[in-house]
């Protein structure tokens, strides 16, 4: 065999390999969380909050944890598109392309997507200091919002850049300010992006620990005030795992695998969403 | 030829950076008469042409002196607002750019953002603007679905289309055909011919026949500059210019 038939056939296989090591992770993951979790699996899980306290208690669900995954994640996701919407609006409706201002804020959001959601957590907890609010499901939602906000708008920033200027003069040239062509332009022909990179950083808030160990605190029932600490899912499994009781073990698996679902729920939701606004994107 | 004057370019200079796109341009184009803008590529038609509606403002590092004046009224002057200007011209593009949504939502479009907001006139205008453009028998039947997809003929005709709504009096098209097909670019020519009687048309083209075959009035730029200017007759069979006759000749493209 000559040589470049041997490069070619090395090529192939390494990367045959990485296919494959990627999907048995993938794989690997969903058996033992399955397989750990289904001793623990049953409607009460998803149906009642705990009973015996969430660290040693081997009755009830984990109801007050989905509530409050879904409340914070929610809320953060909500608050994290007022804020990256503008941003990346700004970016490419308003702002001089090329300009320094620019090219600084598409930096700051690769530096902060990059930093460790621990230092969110931490951050989050002196905002929340300075405004005298202790840990509850308000402290978490600024903590994952902020978290998240550098994913979404980097997502968004990465459609919208990709819209055609000559769909933008379309617009501009029928009279329409900036404002009417972000808002009614801009935003529809990137639909589906927007629709997908909400989607991430949701899937991103929703199973983040380390960012609200401190800001949301934990509570056994179901939260009823934005003031009040609230469980989430990520540390639902974090306590049920550091017991030493393997009844309570596999009740972590069985939250995990309701993690999965959830996330699984939102992309299809998602994907059949973003579908429906594909069909008006002329490329 | 006499006519009265609807656009009048005065020592028009437009810079990209440091790169001279338009050279001391001075022109008046005719009131409701087809301006063909000639010339090979990267001469300056595009420029030109987005001048007139001030599109070329939001390009970056633009810098142009001179002036454009439409019904007697600078364009550049700051006082100016820009949407207002841009409300007398409908722009078609090289390539038709139906906006996100259906086909009625398109047309509505403009009337929209400058306040009609009556379901009925809306449905009129819609109707009425869609025949100007003879789409009309098309798409009566769909007008709620995606603009997306319609042909590219077809879009081109919904750009029109949607260009007129806004009720402006001048048509500016940059090479409006030359993404169509043979029978959609002969629509085209078509709706131009019939449109002038209402409209002072301008479009640019690289292609002499169609120069031919729609303008009344002619301007031949050349790397920026404008070479020659005037009645379509005067300059295809009487060129004063050994450039323009090269170009009309085939020699230089
Ligand atoms: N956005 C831009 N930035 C920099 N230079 C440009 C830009 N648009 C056009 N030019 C330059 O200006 C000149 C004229 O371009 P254009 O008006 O598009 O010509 P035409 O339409 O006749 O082909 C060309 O040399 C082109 O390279
Ligand atoms: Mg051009």
């Amino acid at each position: 065999m000559d040589r470049r038939k041997i490069e070619e056939n090395i090529f192939k296989s390494l990367m045959i390999a990485s296919t494959l090591i990627i999907l048995s992770s993938l794989m690997i993951i969903l058996i033992t969380v399955i397989v750990n979790g289904l001793p623990a699996m049953n409607l009460a899980m998803i149906t009642q909050t705990p009973k015996g306290g969430y660290y040693l208690g081997k009755e009830g669900g984990i109801l007050n944890a989905i509530v409050g995954s879904l409340y914070l994640a929610g809320g953060a996701t909500f608050l994290a598109i007022l804020i990256s919407l503008p941003v990346v609006l700004y970016l490419n409706v308003y702002a001089k392309k090329g300009s320094r201002l620019v090219i600084f804020t598409r930096f700051s959001f690769d530096v902060l997507w990059g930093v460790p959601s621990i230092v969110y957590g931490a951050f989050g907890f002196s905002i929340m200091l300075f405004l005298g609010v202790r840990a509850s499901l308000l402290g978490g939602i600024i903590a994952v919002s902020l978290l998240i906000l550098p994913i979404m708008s980097r997502a968004m920033d990465e459609v919208i850049r990709m819209i055609p200027e000559e769909l933008l003069d379309a617009s501009y040239a029928l009279g329409a300010t900036r404002f009417e062509t972000a808002l009614k332009v801009v935003t529809r022909q990137a639909m589906p992006g927007i629709l997908t990179a909400v989607l991430i950083a949701f899937g991103r808030g929703i199973g983040d620990a380390a960012s609200v160990i401190f800001t949301a605190g934990f509570s056994d029932y179901i939260p009823y005030s934005l003031l009040r600490p609230v469980a989430t899912l990520p540390l639902a499994i974090f306590f049920q795992l550091g017991t030493p009781f393997p009844e309570v073990q596999n009740r972590a698996y069985a939250s995990a695998f309701i993690l999965t679902v959830i996330i699984l729920i939102i992309s299809i939701v998602s994907r059949i969403l973003a579908r429906r606004f594909t069909k008006h994107i002329v490329k | 030829m006499e006519f009265r004057t609807h656009i009048s370019v005065q020592n028009l200079n437009v810079f990209y950076g440091n790169e001279q796109a338009l050279k001391n341009i001075t022109v008046d184009i005719p009131d409701k008469k087809i301006t063909a803008i000639i010339g090979p590529s990267g001469c300056g038609k595009t420029t030109l042409l987005k001048s007139f509606n001030r599109l070329i403002d939001s390009i970056d590092g633009i810098k142009v002196s001179g002036k454009v004046l439409v019904d007697g009224e600078n364009i550049f002057d700051p006082k100016v607002e820009v949407t207002r200007i841009r409300k007398k011209m409908g722009l078609l593009s090289q390539k038709p750019y139906p906006l996100p949504m259906s086909i009625y939502d398109n047309i509505a479009y403009g009337p929209r953002i400058h306040g009609i907001k009556d379901k009925k006139r809306l449905n009129e205008i819609v109707e009425h603007y869609l025949k100007e453009s003879g789409l009309w028998y098309e798409v009566k039947d769909r007008l709620h679905s995606p603009a997306s997809r319609l042909s590219v003929g077809q879009q081109q005709r919904l750009c029109l289309a949607r260009g007129l709504a806004i009720e402006p009096e001048i048509i500016l098209g940059d090479e409006p055909t030359s993404a169509l097909d043979p029978k959609s670019s002969q629509r085209i020519e078509h709706r131009f011919l019939v449109l002038k009687k209402q409209y002072t048309v301008v479009i640019v083209t690289h292609i002499l026949r169609q120069a031919k075959r729609l303008a009344d009035y002619v301007i031949f730029l050349y790397l920026g500059e404008l070479i020659e200017h005037g009645p379509a007759e005067n300059v295809f069979n009487n060129p004063k210019e050994e450039m323009t006759k090269e170009y009309i000749k085939g020699i230089i493209s």
